[in-house]
């Protein structure tokens, strides 16, 4: 794919994620979804840069604001929208909500919630396609400035660098986890720094512009499957909304807002397309409107599904049913 | 031949290893030096680059298992230590626990737990914590108590679908011994009848059934006949034939080495009290381990721990009632 394409493509993910998550905000306020409404704005430029960048083959585990990357690794709008409203036709059938989707065996993973939890999990996929001999694929893992301080991060990059695993492990150093400003999650001056401990390669990338995050996720992504073992990313963005549609995010220092990391990587991208004539205002409206409408039918369809049933439901933990426990409160 | 439980831990690895290629063993000083307790003796060796030392990193070891099933492998992770463990709790209870409900994708890994008493092992490895485990839908928890056992479950949960924390007793590694390995075994979910009786059940699993078991045979020359239920799994709990004991006997005293609050004892007491409370002559009793860490010095130790001197006493009290 040339630069033009990869970024056209980037692009039309970017804006079909932002279009999606409006919607799931005006669900929100409507009163039509169960629990908590998680969105991507300001970290499109990113996400979609990871998942235009993998094949369909790698291993994909996205976190919480990664609606474009989800997308553009092959997520059908449908499966976005059937989980936000727990259809029992959805990958997680009403059982998991919201950004707790995924395929597995697709090698889309779906997160939990704890944070950098998935990155070890992304590791055993990629060691044993190893052990099965399957060389070539990559994993990449997201997560956020907060997940850096779990332990789980540590160990699975740690355990990603002795293994030599074809891992690509993307931080978005958004400047809040939920209300917490970086200066009370690490004190070192740049995440990417980290990278040395581990003996792990690094990128420090400005996450509101498209064209350099394609790139540096691009070398990376590549880097990886040539068998250079893992690679760490940490892009510098803000999340440009709360932490769920029910943060009002009143903490966000204003400065930070009307400083260069305050840009929105979506009008950032739209710009720079215009302004390199890769296309016009005429055909990125016409693409608003035809996401505008594929949303609104994948609404319509799934809104008129029916909700799952506590009776039909096999309420069984486990796949051995001969191993079910049978002792329960209502027998 | 003779067979130690730990040579049937160790057997069965190699069997599994032998029959299925999706069979992999990661755990901390398993490879060239054969694990802590040399359960995995030689076995780097015979399967190269399948027996691979991992980090310290508990937690990276079940995600990497967790990762390792949904890429069609079947994992089993050595804790060095069952106390060890609750570092990577999180990815047990949390991903490996929940992968099956929430995707429909099964998640066969098997994590084993050198766990329980040792007289010297104090506070950090000697936990019994099957009770937590059991506490999470989705997994399964094992305890066997002999050789054999020990031998037929650890091969049956590698070749389940699902996670199975199989709780190996290190007090039983080289204490017991068997003449040869069974072809033929109880399957998982099963309990046995460890010793036939008619005035009293005593309900156990892991070490503790050889406890019961030199009770019964202390009480016998009082004239007490004692029945003994090896439950064998803890999850799922063989509820069935506990409650075809406690009605040919009418008295039950179940015995854990694992801490009273809560726990296996508790759920079989309750789901005998709330079942088969008519077929109760006495109030069921208990007997655990004392609600603090497990001590260090082996005269604290045997008392902080059920004996089979404790359980004799225990039983003879219910037995008088």
């Amino acid at each position: 794919m040339s630069t033009r394409e990869l970024q056209l493509s980037a692009f039309r993910f970017m804006l079909l994620a932002r279009l999606l998550d409006d919607k799931f905000a005006a669900l929100y306020r409507a009163g039509k979804i169960h629990g908590g409404v998680f969105l991507a704005r300001g970290q499109e430029a990113l996400s979609a840069s990871i998942g235009v960048s993998l094949k369909k083959t790698d291993v994909f585990a996205p976190l919480i604001r990664d609606t474009a990357g989800r997308l553009a690794f092959g997520e059908p709008v449908l499966d976005a929208v059937r989980t936000y409203l727990g259809s029992p036709l959805g990958p997680m059938r009403g059982r998991d909500g919201n950004v707790h989707r995924g395929r597995p065996q697709e090698g889309y993973l779906p997160m939990i919630s704890h944070l950098g939890a998935m990155i070890s999990v992304v590791n055993g996929v990629l060691f044993a396609r190893r052990l099965k001999k399957i060389s070539g694929t990559v994993g990449a893992a997201c997560i956020g400035d907060g997940a850096t301080s779990t332990g789980a991060f540590h160990e699975a990059l740690n355990q990603a660098a002795v293994e030599k695993l074809p891992l690509v492990l993307i931080v978005a150093d958004n400047q809040y986890a939920y209300s917490t400003p970086t200066s009370f999650q690490f004190a070192c001056e740049n995440l990417a720094d980290k990278a040395i401990g581990y003996g792990v390669e690094s990128y420090s990338v400005d996450g509101t512009d498209l064209s350099v995050c394609l790139k540096v996720v691009g070398d990376a992504v590549a880097k990886a499957r040539a068998g250079d073992g893992p690679q760490l990313i940490v892009a510098k963005l803000l999340r440009l909304c709360g932490h769920g549609e029910h943060d009002d995010a009143s903490y966000v220092d204003p400065q930070l807002k009307s400083s260069p990391l305050g840009r929105d990587c979506l009008k950032v991208a739209e710009e720079f397309l215009l302004r390199q004539n890769w296309t016009d205002a005429a055909t990125i409206a016409e693409w608003r409107g035809k996401f505008a409408r594929e949303i609104e039918e994948a609404v319509g369809q799934v809104q008129r599904e029916p909700a799952p049933d506590p009776f039909a439901e096999n309420w069984l933990a486990i796949s051995s049913e001969h191993l079910s426990e049978t002792h329960t409160n209502h027998e | 031949m003779n067979l130690t439980y730990i040579d049937a831990i160790r057997e069965a690895q190699a069997h599994a290893l032998r029959d299925d290629p999706r069979v992999f063993i990661y755990g901390q000083d398993i490879g060239a030096f054969g694990g802590a307790f040399k359960a995995t003796k030689n076995l780097a060796k015979e399967f190269p680059g399948r027996v691979l030392d991992s980090p310290i990193s508990e937690d990276a070891m079940v995600g990497l298992a967790v990762g390792a099933a949904i890429e069609g492998m079947r994992p089993i992770i050595e804790m060095q230590f069952a106390d060890f463990s609750t570092v990577g709790f999180n990815q047990i209870v949390n991903q490996a626990a929940t992968l099956f409900w929430r995707t429909n994708v099964p998640c066969p890994i098997t994590v084993r737990l050198p766990f329980g008493g040792t007289s010297g092992g104090g506070p950090f490895h000697s936990q019994c914590i099957e009770t937590i485990y059991a506490h999470y839908p989705g997994l399964i928890v094992l305890t066997p108590a002999t050789v054999e056992d020990a031998y037929s479950m650890l091969l049956e949960a590698v070749a389940l679908d699902d996670p199975v924390i199989f709780c190996e007793h290190k007090f039983l590694y080289r204490h017991l011994k068997a003449e040869k390995l069974p072809s033929e075994a109880l399957p998982i979910g099963k309990a046995r009848i460890a010793r036939e009786g008619r005035d009293l059940t005593i309900v156990t699993y892991s070490a503790m059934l050889h406890e019961a078991l030199e009770a019964a045979t202390e009480l016998a020359p009082e004239g007490w006949e004692i029945e003994i239920v090896d439950l064998r799994s803890v999850k799922p709990l063989d509820t069935d034939t506990v409650m075809a004991s406690v009605a040919r006997t009418g008295k039950l005293l179940c015995v854990g080495e694992a801490w009273p609050w809560g726990g296996v004892t508790a759920e079989i007491i309750a789901r005998v009290a709330s079942e088969g409370y008519g077929l109760l002559d006495a109030p069921p009793q208990r007997l655990n381990a004392k609600d603090t860490p497990v001590p260090y010095h082996p005269n604290l130790w045997t008392a902080h721990r059920p004996t089979a001197r404790a359980v004799a006493a225990a039983a003879r009290k219910l037995l008088r009632t």
